[in-house]
């Protein structure tokens, strides 16, 4: 057991409690960026004018009409930017472009005194625009050969020779769709100019050093002039991680320009219509199996939409590419990454960043051959699972394999899988008109930045003379918990009750330089640096605490005060061991895997596709927990967020040859659904996978932000296997994803034909 | 002076634009906890409480849970609004707001608040069972969450008792809802009116037959949200006495039914499923419709003139009416006709309603055939559009069908009866072999389209499996 691993005796981790700010969440009194609007004096408000074209070229833009629309105050545009107009990382993200790159791309934007006003002025611009052609879907793409960044390929053996000698040999292609974050809260942000010229913006950010720094480079300052602060989010989900920047600047820009605070908050129409989303994806494969059912070989093409500038497409498809295997052992393997560009919103970070896509490929691979093979799919997948001693295609050794067999065995007994598999036959036999499917698949993800350099951590720990303990880490919280996860860090660290440590929020004036909050990495990361500062002044008291052995922690603050002991630490954490090579798509990039697994059980209907999620048995892998309370959350949530990926959102943009073209259909909560309570398994059991105790990260405990979206791989399958139930023994069932009711409909449709 | 008591202080109305919704309206009082999520009644961050008419027509106050970003804060005049910062606070939580926060309930929290006040209406509705596990789940489907996955809310939900006697709220509830106040504002662009009576409303849409209407404002609250739409008057005439009848009586036209079902056209939605629930009149169709239309939050506000009015092809109302050949009453200065419901709409969003017309009432003959069936196709079974809705009505007589009525929603520019499938079923016998020759026939009705919600050869699928698979059931 590592130092940072261990836990002391009573530890406040691994107390179950609740979200710090429950009480403030359920009163209405938590704050969030948009409430502080009313908590300023002469606020702005900012409305964009938003391109009715795909892809066109700006060849007249007329700002005039705007002024005199009353209440108007100003229209930023292109010439107002005194620094770099630029609102991404790659720089090719024009903040005010001169060319419309997707629908309703944000032309110029309008300051208004009241929304009002600023939404009447927008409507008022006059833009001439010179449509031009606009690739929408990446099989378009392919055939215009668009694509952007990197196109990487990992490879291990020779699985075109594997392929070539294999005993069954399949191939496929698969076109699946992206997902729309739908964070209830919108992005927004609210920008003010001190009287020294400082620049301050709360932004609902998972990013705040970025955030700062690109409106710092917008603005044509030195970082040390912005200061970013977030007090929470309505939910990131990733949507946060890239998208905030320009609007922050943009509010920045106006705050700067007009000497009055500048409130920039999109509607959800804005936001699903500007901001990014999942990728989604297409790929090719072939696969080979031997006779005893073990994959030999892969070959597979991945093409991510990358919609229209790069983003983090970059690192997102080397996710996809490292969780291409999921769980299992594929000696041979090659596979080829592309990003297509597509003139569409720009894709972005979402729970999983990859990872579930490249996950789909296989499943989706295993779904449809294992009845080609003859095999149950439950059997083909434990066949197929990495073992003691096996690495990855990128060559990382898969640490704790043993624990993937451990969720898979518990889950598979609490469930009673084998017992309603006989139920589920018996059912379908008897019922014509609706059959059930039972499934059962695994999850290994692979945790850390896969940039090495993000792997680090800050914070800032301060005891007061009273005892009271205050910290601030770089982390940002957006419904996760990382705050709770921290302040019970802290206390467990320092030895006090949770009564003695409050939080203060994020900002980049507390702790410089931060990460995004993001890859499931902030309570490793951030804890990492809140137990090291909290470490160096229990330090720094030892030799106080050695000669006063009785006295309690407040007489020992006021003690180390008076022998003029430092009292506050800024504490860093970086995470050790990892490596990653970009170009050969090699190394270890994660220090650790999160494992586990999932049981599912549907039931569909046989005259419409529709169905119901009976039920749902879980057991994940987080290492041991810092807060059980709040990682069930985030395994139950990432269950049901992944089901909806999978099986109900979806995302529908107008590929006619109409002056449309390209505008996103489902652009409301509408027509774009995301689950609601009818959606949620009836019944519904998870547990925490037990003594998985992690050497790797603080207090033992692993990431569980991400990994269990991917748990809902579980819920397709079954989807599929009740399709299959329709038609005769041993038919592989093509399923569309999303499957909503209809795609479910015409896979069980085509099965029983 | 026009004002709103708000978390029990009174808050004025004076200045406030009149296109300014009660979402707006509160978070400009300093109260945030309400939030905006949609602007389109989908997700009911937004819900707050305000004290209705107990839907059993007595004196006494139900706690009602409205998505208040659809109502105009003028339309609330008058009345009482309590939002979660007044069910209690972050040292005195409310049992609703305890319950949650223990449980898991919340996660980022901002969906929160408008979840406490769905569960506190459905915590205070007087004919709940009032013990642990009797939850109705319906109460929630108009509010979405993006992080728990539901579970610990919904145990949340479970684990609530009956509220105590000296409950705040729950003494409230014994004495009379605000009366509908009879309103008069006017801004630099626009005029809200709600007259004090339907005679009052029928002279100023004569008068001013340019008027927007609103009955509940669920249709038009999105346009003004999403759509910019400023209408330079509004009339609410959803709380007139004169549209809030509900009674069974003798048939007018026919001596030999059972009577009609006369609903006053003012209900909302969620009065006219609780009523017919405690009706000794059996309509089994009209209820099946309600748990399947839209939300609780929404069925809270929505009335059914207001669904008729708005004439949407994809209303699941329509559909229901049509196969039970209902009529709806429409009123002017110059007075009332009966028209058959069958003959009411006249193209996309557009009826035989003279803009100076009111629906009053909505007219169903009884009794309603026996064998009856609603099928909603959507993605989702909560608070979803249809994609196609077919209600049938039918009548089997010793194994024949003597008479069969069909109403389609969602492939057609308006709702329709599927007259040819009526044709085909009516006088054959009720066997698989007729139903699979009709099922074809309804396969071919109206012409649905491709959008975002279904493939227009979904739809068609859908039209002729709804027959095959009552059929079976």
């Amino acid at each position: 057991m590592s130092s940072l691993s261990e836990r002391p005796a009573n530890p406040v981790v691994g107390q179950a409690i609740e979200h710090e700010s429950a009480a403030l969440h359920v009163t209405g009194h938590a704050l969030y960026t948009d409430d502080l609007v009313g908590r300023h004096h002469g606020v702005l408000h900012a409305h964009p004018v938003q391109a009715p074209h795909a892809h066109a070229r700006i060849t007249r833009l007329d700002t005039s009409s705007a002024h005199d629309v009353p209440g108007v105050v100003r229209v930023l545009t292109a010439s107002d930017v005194p620094g770099i107009n630029d609102a991404g990382i790659k720089h090719d993200e024009p903040l005010f472009p001169d060319e419309v790159q997707y629908f309703g791309h944000a032309v110029c934007w309008v300051l208004g005194e009241t929304l009002e006003a600023a939404r009447r002025g927008a409507l008022a611009v006059e833009v001439d625009y010179e449509p031009l052609p606009a690739i929408l879907t990446v099989v378009e793409a392919i055939e215009a050969a668009s694509y952007q960044g990197m196109a990487p390929v990992m490879a291990r053996g020779d699985a075109e020779t594997a392929l070539a000698s294999a005993a069954h040999v399949f191939e496929g292609e698969i076109d699946f769709a992206g997902q729309e974050h739908f964070y209830l809260e919108t992005h927004c942000a609210l920008a003010t100019v001190d009287e020294n010229g400082q620049v301050f913006v709360q932004s609902s950010t998972q990013h705040p050093t970025e955030t700062q720094e690109i409106t710092a480079h917008v603005l044509g300052l030195p970082s040390n002039r912005v200061t970013v602060q977030c007090l929470r989010m309505g939910g990131g989900f990733g949507g946060k991680e890239m998208q905030p920047h320009g609007l922050a600047a943009v509010a920045a820009l106006g705050a700067t320009l007009t000497g009055r605070p500048v409130r920039l908050r999109l509607t959800r129409q804005q936001d699903m219509t500007m901001t990014g989303k999942r990728h989604g994806f297409h790929a090719t494969w072939r696969v080979g199996f031997d006779d005893a059912l073990r994959i030999v070989g892969l070959d597979a093409t991945l093409t991510s939409d990358g919609g229209w500038s790069l983003d983090l497409s970059e690192p997102v498809l080397s996710r996809a590419l490292c969780h291409v295997d999921n769980a299992y052992w594929v000696p041979d393997i090659r596979v080829q990454g592309r990003i297509a560009r597509t003139n569409k919103t720009s894709q972005t970070a979402f729970r999983g960043f990859g990872g579930p896509q490249g996950m789909l490929v296989i499943e989706d691979i295993l779904g449809r051959c294992a009845p080609l093979l003859g095999a149950e799919p439950d059997d083909l997948r434990r066949r197929n699972f990495y073992v003691e001693g096996q690495t990855t295609p990128y060559g990382q050794p898969v640490r704790h394999p043993e624990r993937m067999v451990l969720a898979w065995n518990q889950v598979r007994e609490s469930a009673t899988y084998d017992e309603r598999l006989r139920e589920v036959r018996t059912f379908n036999e008897e019922h014509p008109h609706a059959k059930r499917g039972l499934a059962i698949t695994p999850v290994k993800f692979g945790i850390s930045f896969n940039f090495t350099a993000f792997n680090q951590g800050g914070a800032l720990v301060h005891v007061y003379k009273d005892g009271s303990v205050l910290i601030n880490h770089g982390g940002t919280e957006m419904g996760q918990g990382l705050h709770t996860k921290m302040l019970q860090v802290a206390a467990t660290a320092l030895g006090l009750p949770l009564s003695k440590v409050r939080l203060a929020p994020t900002r980049t004036d507390k702790v410089p330089n931060t990460s995004a909050t993001a890859a499931s990495a902030g309570a490793d990361l951030n804890g990492g640096a809140v137990k090291n500062a909290c470490e160096q002044i229990l330090g720094r008291l030892t030799e106080l605490r050695a000669a006063n052995p009785e006295a309690s922690w407040e007489e020992l603050v006021r003690l180390a005060y008076h022998a003029r002991i430092q009292l506050w630490a800024a504490g860093f954490y970086r995470t050790e061991g990892l490596s990653w090579d970009v170009t050969t798509m090699t190394g270890s990039p994660f220090k650790y895997f999160a494992y586990g697994a999932a049981v599912a059980e549907v039931e569909v209907d046989g005259f419409t596709g529709a169905y119901d999620l009976r039920r749902v048995d879980i057991v994940h892998d987080v290492g041991d927990s810092l807060s059980p309370l709040v990682d069930l959350g985030q395994v139950e949530g990432g269950f049901v967020q992944g089901a909806g990926w999978l099986t109900l959102e979806d995302l529908r943009w107008d590929t006619s040859d109409k002056p449309t073209r390209g505008r996103l259909s489902t652009q409301s909560a509408s027509t774009y659904k995301l689950p609601s309570f009818s959606e949620t398994p009836t019944e519904f059991h998870v547990k925490l996978l037990e003594h998985a105790h992690e050497d790797g990260a603080v207090y033992g405990s692993k990431a569980v932000g991400e990994p269990p979206l991917m748990l809902a791989f579980s819920v397709r399958e079954a989807l599929r296997a009740a399709c299959a139930a329709f038609g005769p023994p041993g038919v592989s069932v093509e399923l569309a994803s999303p499957a909503t009711p209809e795609a479910v409909y015409w896979a069980l449709d085509e099965a029983r034909s | 002076m026009a004002g709103i008591v708000v978390n029990g202080e009174e808050r004025s109305l004076d200045g406030v634009p009149l296109h300014t919704n009660l979402l707006d309206f509160v978070r400009a009082c300093g109260l945030t906890g309400a939030k905006e999520g949609c602007a389109e009644g989908e997700c009911g961050a937004c819900s707050v409480l305000v004290a209705r008419p107990s839907p059993d027509g007595s004196d006494t106050t139900e706690w009602t849970a409205l998505n208040s970003c659809l109502v105009p804060a003028a339309a609330l005049d008058g009345q009482e609004v309590v939002t979660a910062e007044g069910l209690g606070t972050p040292e005195h939580l409310h049992p609703v707001q305890h319950e949650m926060a223990v449980r898991g309930g919340s996660q980022c929290g901002y969906c929160t608040p408008g979840f406490v006040c769905s569960m506190a209406a459905e915590y205070y509705r007087a004919d709940r069972p009032g013990h642990a596990g009797h939850f109705d789940i319906h109460a929630l489907s108009g509010n979405l969450c993006r992080c728990t996955g539901y579970r610990p809310i919904k145990d949340a939900a479970d684990a609530l008792g009956a509220p105590d006697a000296d409950d705040p709220m729950a003494r409230r509830r014994t004495t009379a809802a605000p009366a509908a106040v009879p309103t008069g504002l006017r801004d630099a662009e626009s005029r809200f009116i709600r007259p004090p009576s339907l005679e009052r409303a029928l002279a100023i849409l004569a008068e001013e037959p340019d008027a927007t209407v609103v009955a509940g404002s669920t249709d038009w609250g999105v346009d003004v949200n999403l759509k910019g739409a400023r209408g330079s008057l509004v009339v609410a005439v959803d709380r007139l006495d004169g549209l809030r009848g509900f009674e069974t009586v003798a048939s007018a036209t026919s001596s030999t039914s059972d009577g009609e079902l006369r609903i006053g056209a003012g209900l909302t939605l969620s009065e006219i499923e609780r009523r017919l629930a405690v009706s000794a009149t059996r309509l089994p169709l009209l209820a099946a419709l309600f748990p399947q239309f839209a939300s609780r939050l929404i069925r809270n506000g929505a009335t059914l003139g207001g669904n008729l009015g708005t004439g949407s092809p994809i209303g699941d109302a329509p559909p229901v009416l049509l196969a039970l050949e209902a009529s709806v009453v429409l009123a002017s200065t110059a007075g009332t006709r009966t028209v058959p419901l069958s003959e009411y709409f006249t193209g996309y969003r557009e009826s035989v309603r003279h803009s100076d017309e009111l629906i009053t009432e909505v007219v169903v003959p009884l009794p309603a055939s026996t064998t009856t069936a609603f099928h909603k196709i959507a993605k989702r079974p909560f608070d979803d559009i249809s994609s196609v809705a077919v209600a049938f009505a039918l009548e089997i007589e010793d194994g024949t069908v003597s008479k069969a009525r069909i109403g389609l929603g969602g492939v057609a520019a308006t709702p329709i009866r599927a007259l040819a499938t009526e044709a085909a079923l009516e006088g054959r016998p009720w066997d698989a072999d007729s139903v699979e020759a009709a099922a074809r026939v309804l396969a071919g009705e109206g012409t649905p389209i491709d959008d975002m919600r279904a493939s227009a050869r979904f739809r068609s699928e859908m039209l002729g499996n709804s027959l095959r698979k009552l059929s079976v059931s």
